[in-house]
């Protein structure tokens, strides 16, 4: 049986308190812990001193509108929640729907998805498979066993909400010992397994916000071995408005394909002021394909993958042409 | 935290898991530990109405919840009607992952006493079973469905219709 390591736990009542103990030797930040428990005890975080409770702050769950629209996601609303509130977009609702089981999507947080760290199949095994190889990048090593030829840590962004919130436009409030800033949620990811998130590690990522939908259309994709369970291999997010039968303000956003989530900008600048048809759709799909080369890190062959990035981009854009 | 109906006050370590509570400190071994990973659902169980994987759910997490675990759900003897539901339509064979499927499917009825058969399947994709019993456990969550409404449950498959 897996245990923890020893570690201190803590649970403030204050977001203070939280962002004071976060700045300590090996302080671990935890909301749902469905993230964080798994990879404590595969020894994923020798570094682990104190856990640090999110779940005593009042006032960081809950899904409210705005009179303008705009929807406000608190950081420790369930994933569960956000898959069923009506007030959530349907794109949104189709990311929570998909993230792991019904169990995990009860205790699993909005924010701790948003920042779920990157998964690599050298790095999620137990620390006793892992002593059987060199330590790579990650577990604190100084190689890469999925690309040896180079110091860069190739571990997979693996959130489901990140890709539909980037299409949706949404940005996230951090709150930290400078005080506090929003910014898009696009800007809180780096291309680096490693450090995946750009924010401090004592900053705390406390609400969603949402602008008003107003006609956009929006959808959420995703490829994994299993219906249920499994982290993305690919997430595909999209959205859109039709003015006048033509493309306007598009997103396309891929998730599970890097160590942050990518958008593919040369689709988009394709897809903007066009009437959305067949054929264009399948030239942004190809435009999709090409922008991304998936490792071999994650299930399924990175071969697969990619061949999968055109096709779930060109059917989730019919979807949503047909809407 | 209260487990099944009965309050216990007990200083635990902060690494100690709820799974680990239960089983070892309170000795309720029904709650299984599968994949120790969260993947399998063997060690489901409801807090707070809402069934949680507890492998990876810190006991001091549940510090004053409401925990059931499937030891609970039988009442004085008479098994609940999810547990009878397995029994009737042979849910099971292994039975390892017999109380997490009994959970989740406890989770669902409590909200949604008429589930579709689309509905239960996906109240139990976050539940494991290797013996690929899914169809009739499937059956057994209907079973149990109807006798909650006061219904006739289903015929099983097995029974041939005169």
């Amino acid at each position: 049986m897996l245990r923890l390591p020893v570690v201190r736990h803590v649970a403030p009542t204050s977001l203070d308190e939280v962002i004071e103990l976060l700045a300590g030797d090996g302080a671990m930040l935890a909301a749902g812990g469905t993230d964080l428990v798994p990879n404590l005890k595969r020894r994923q975080y020798p570094e682990a001193k104190t856990i640090v409770s999110l779940r005593r702050v009042a006032g960081l769950d809950g899904v409210s509108v705005a009179d303008g629209g705009t929807i406000r996601i608190g950081a420790l609303t369930t994933v569960a929640r956000l898959a069923t509130d009506d007030a959530v977009p349907e794109a949104l609702r189709e990311a929570a729907g998909a993230v792991a089981s019904p169990q995990l999507r009860n205790r699993g947080t909005v924010g701790g998805n948003l920042c779920v760290d990157t998964r690599c199949h050298w790095l999620n095994v137990p620390d006793t498979w892992r002593q059987a190889a060199e330590p790579c990048l990650k577990a604190g090593g100084e190689m890469c066993w999925v690309a040896p030829a180079k110091k860069i840590c190739w571990a997979v962004s693996s959130s489901d909400l990140a890709p539909a919130m980037i299409a949706l436009d949404a940005s996230v409030r951090l709150v930290g010992p400078d005080g506090e800033r929003t910014a898009p949620v696009g800007e809180l990811y780096r291309d680096d397994g490693l450090v995946h998130l750009a924010k401090a590690p004592n900053e705390i990522l406390v609400e969603v916000i949402v602008p008003a939908p107003q006609g956009r259309r929006a959808g959420y994709r995703k490829l994994r071995r299993r219906g249920s369970i499994d982290f993305p291999i690919l997430g595909v997010a999209a959205s859109f408005r039709l003015e006048d039968g033509r493309v306007n303000d598009p997103r396309l956003v891929l998730g599970a394909v890097a160590s942050s989530p990518v958008r593919v900008t040369a689709a988009e600048e394709l897809l903007a002021g066009r009437p959305l048809t067949d054929a264009l759709i399948a030239e942004a799909a190809e435009l999709a394909g090409k922008s991304v080369r998936p490792m071999s890190n994650t299930d399924l062959t990175s071969r697969y993958r990619k061949r999968m990035v055109p096709v779930f981009v060109r059917r989730l854009l019919e979807d949503l042409a047909a809407d | 935290m209260t487990v099944n109906g009965t309050r216990y006050d007990r200083d635990v370590e902060p690494r100690t898991l709820l799974v680990h509570f239960l089983r070892e400190e309170l000795g309720l071994t029904g709650t299984h530990v599968g994949c120790d990973t969260s993947y399998c659902g063997a060690c489901t169980v409801i807090v707070d109405g809402r069934s949680v994987k507890s492998c990876t759910y810190l006991a001091v997490a549940a510090d004053g919840a409401d925990v059931r675990t499937v030891e609970g759900v039988a009442v004085d003897g008479t098994l609940h009607p999810v547990q009878e539901g397995f029994w009737e339509r042979h849910g099971l064979q292994c039975g390892f992952c017999t109380p997490g499927m009994i959970m989740s499917s406890v989770a669902l009825l409590e909200q949604n006493p008429a589930p579709g058969e689309g509905e239960i399947r996906h109240a139990i994709e976050g539940n494991l079973c290797r013996c690929t019993g899914y169809h009739n456990i499937v059956r057994a969550v209907e079973y149990a469905a109807a006798k909650m409404r006061g219904e006739e449950p289903p015929a099983p498959d097995w029974e041939v219709p005169s």
